[in-house]
């Protein structure tokens, strides 16, 4: 019985997946050497941002899409995706009403007003749609405090030297091959500044929509914490819903320095594909953090609802003495999605400390993978490691895998792993029911219930928005 | 209020109830009594409407409605309660969650707009007193981490909570030492009047000390087959179940 419960709460619709009827400047398709001088040029980026990109995709031509992950991935034609694809608007518009009113609607349909006074107050917001970003709000207001927010393409125009020190310092782009090709051919996404001593006022958020068909979309964000300093960053995705799957393979970097803090947070809503399996989008994702500095500290949260195969692993490098870093996840999978994410904790620093939440959750036919490592090198004196990964199974055509690896070339590394399978509860949904609860609030209580954990990790106005999403994507209802 | 007309049920195929006749009116207090496995509990699950069990035979009337064609949810929010003989935990959902998603469901159901935080928090706290219920009980999880005994004290929170119509305990006196019977049954006692009623199943006469019934009933083999006064209670409790089976003629 509880099978046709969860079967029926669990066929949710997407709500994001209009489409935006925009005029596009859109390059040709595949994927060459010519393609990356193109989007190079496009952008006006200067001789060294190109060469990099050029390096990139020369390596990505050796590599080979990796096939390691507990995933089952169609053939991709890399030479059938369009990489580049912008609304054709003014670049860098100078106040709103230079911004397309479709793009502004697009948005507030979204949630997401770009007009500051409609806005939650204390957060600023980066909208990128496809390859470029249309907005970023509150920048002028940040600059006083000398904190640097804008879209990457304006960063490489108006602080060369910071994304040179920096670029690839996390992720150099021989890392992978979704990176590599990242690095050959990205478009647009955010860069962040903190300056010494200076803790950011307001939250931060990017939120990224793909709108152009066929298109990938290959944003970059970079994040540099200076000595003392503290952000809080917020990211948010969604796709309309198409019958081709889409190729979403971005890179995230942060770099934290001596005693920063950066709280990275994502609420992943990618369009899944449909109760059958056909669409959705593909999210290759490389999220590292280099924690540097002395005591500085990283946590990336995240949420991931969407997608219909998720490959991601936000990672942290324990470069400075006494470094903390942390990785709070919900992954919901329903229908035919596919998730492999997880975390790596590399502790190279003395004393240095991580702590690993993974709650996953998997509906219908979905298949929903924990893949972790904890390396602790040899003079990471004193290293901690507390992991937890619980899996919890509504239905049972659905799978829960953990793979957790460990590598400790320390004696004195203290590494603790607890991993949890549940399946939701026949006798806890009659209960809810016994009390006047129905089967669809039931499951979206017990299912919140049991990924509290991590949505208190989330700032509050994210946090309602989550468990909510939480809901909707295991529930026949649509808010 | 309640009416059972030859109710038939059963589990995985197997008929448990072999014709159910009870009627229950406002302001009264049944107990049911009888051996391990007579159907006491099965006769609660599927007046509360647990999917597991299927009536094959019979009508149930609630408040005048058709009690068996209801939802599990819409039997609760017509006032029908069910003090489970086990509480289930729910982990990582706050005790105030629950009862707000709870109460504020049944006020749905009756045209009423949701209970303001500030509201709902006091009524907690009146509940809270009449029930003698911890605190600290009511800031955890559902169930999670409790005792038996505060799992039933926890139980009969909720029904004050829910204001039922008919409330089923089932066994609710399982498990519990003598201070915490004494607690739970002042707790039934409390929410007593003339508008609603209690079925109270139990396999002892001990919690009837503390609830007094107007009708005793024993069930047997899926069936009532001796009803009468609170007296006969006690004459079971000294006579032993042996002596109904006697009289049947086993």
């Amino acid at each position: 019985m509880s099978e046709n419960i969860v079967d029926k709460v669990t066929q949710g619709d997407y709500k994001y997946g209009f489409v935006t009827d925009i005029e596009t400047d859109i390059i040709p398709k595949g994927l060459n050497e010519d393609i990356v001088r193109l989007i190079s040029q496009k952008k006006g980026e200067p001789e060294w941002l190109l060469e990099y990109r050029l390096k990139a995709y020369r390596h990505w031509c050796t590599l080979k899409m990796p096939d390691w992950a507990h995933l089952n991935i169609p053939e991709i034609d890399y030479q059938d995706i369009y990489y580049f694809a912008a609304p054709k608007s003014k670049p860098s518009p100078k106040s709103l009403d230079e911004v397309d009113p479709e793009l502004l609607k697009t948005f507030d349909k979204l949630g997401i007003p770009l007009e500051e006074q409609k806005q939650l107050s204390g957060m600023a917001v980066d909208a990128v749609m496809d390859s470029v970003s249309v907005k970023t709000t509150y920048k002028e207001n940040l600059a006083e405090l000398g904190i640097v927010f804008c879209s990457f393409s304006e960063a490489v125009k108006d602080y060369p030297d910071l994304v040179k020190k920096y670029l690839g310092t996390a992720v150099p782009y021989d890392d992978n091959f979704f990176a590599a090709l990242n690095s050959a051919v990205f478009s647009d996404g955010s860069f962040v500044y903190i300056p010494k001593g200076v803790r950011c006022p307001m939250e931060l958020s990017t939120y990224f929509r793909i709108n152009a068909k066929n298109t990938g979309q290959f944003e970059r964000t970079l994040i540099v914490a200076d000595d003392d300093s503290y952000v809080s960053y917020l990211e948010g995705c969604t796709a309309p819903v198409r019958d081709e799957s889409q190729l979403h393979a971005a890179i995230v970097e942060l770099v934290a320095h001596d005693r920063a803090e950066i709280k990275y947070s994502t609420v992943q809503n990618w369009y899944p594909g449909d109760k059958e399996g056909k669409g959705g989008i593909y999210n290759f994702v490389t999220k590292r953090a280099l924690c540097k500095g002395d005591s500085s500290k990283v946590s990336w949260t995240q949420v991931e609802t969407g997608s219909a195969i998720t490959w991601k692993y936000p990672s942290c490098v324990l470069l400075g003495d006494n470094s903390v870093g942390e990785f709070y996840s919900v992954a919901v999978t329903n229908n035919y999605q596919q998730a492999d994410t997880g975390t790596k904790m590399i502790h190279i620093g003395k004393n240095t400390r991580s702590h690993i939440v993974s709650k996953g959750i998997s509906a219908g036919r979905s298949q929903n993978s924990y893949r972790g490592l904890v390396k602790v090198t040899k003079n990471a004196d004193g290293a901690r490691n507390f992991s937890q990964c619980d899996s919890l199974l509504l239905g049972d055509k659905c799978g829960a895998h953990t793979f957790p690896y460990m590598d400790i070339k320390n004696d004195t590394a203290v590494v603790e792993h607890e991993a949890t399978t549940s399946k939701i509860n026949e006798d806890q949904i009659f209960y809810c029911n016994q009390r006047g609860i129905s089967n669809e609030d039931a499951v979206g209580l017990i299912v919140n219930g049991y990924a509290k954990e991590v949505l208190n990790k989330l700032p509050m106005e994210f946090a309602v928005e989550a468990q909510k999403l939480l809901s909707v994507s295991l529930e026949g209802s649509v808010g | 209020m309640l009416e059972i007309k030859n109710l038939h049920a059963n589990i995985n195929g197997k008929e448990i109830l072999k014709g159910i006749n009870l009627t229950v009116k406002p302001g009264e207090v049944h107990a049911i009594m009888g051996p391990n496995g007579s159907g006491k509990s099965t006769l609660s699950s599927v007046l509360a409407g647990n999917p597991a069990y299927v009536v094959t035979e019979g009508e149930v009337t609630f408040n005048g409605k058709n009690l068996l064609e209801l939802s599990p949810e819409d039997r609760s929010r017509e006032g029908l309660f069910l003090s489970f003989q086990y509480p289930v935990e729910i982990p990582g959902v706050s005790m105030v969650n629950f009862m707000r998603t709870a109460v504020n469901e049944h006020r749905k159901y009756k045209g009423l707009e949701p209970m303001s935080a500030s509201d709902f928090l006091k009524l907690m706290r009146e509940k809270k007193e009449l029930v003698e219920l911890d605190n600290k009980l009511a800031n955890r999880s559902v169930n999670e981490g409790f005792s038996g005994g505060e799992k039933k004290r926890n139980e009969i929170f909720q029904m004050a909570m829910l204001e039922p119509r008919l409330s089923i305990l089932d066994e609710t006196d399982s498990g519990l030492d003598i201070d915490a019977l004494r607690i739970v049954a002042s707790g039934v006692n409390k929410l007593k009047s003339n508008d609603n009623a209690s079925i109270v199943i139990t396999h002892y006469q001990r919690l009837l000390d503390y609830i007094v019934p107007d009708f005793v009933h024993v069930l047997y083999k899926g069936r009532i087959v001796k009803s009468a006064g609170r007296e006969l209670a006690l004459e079971l409790e000294e006579k032993g179940y042996d002596w109904i089976k006697k009289e049947l003629g086993e």
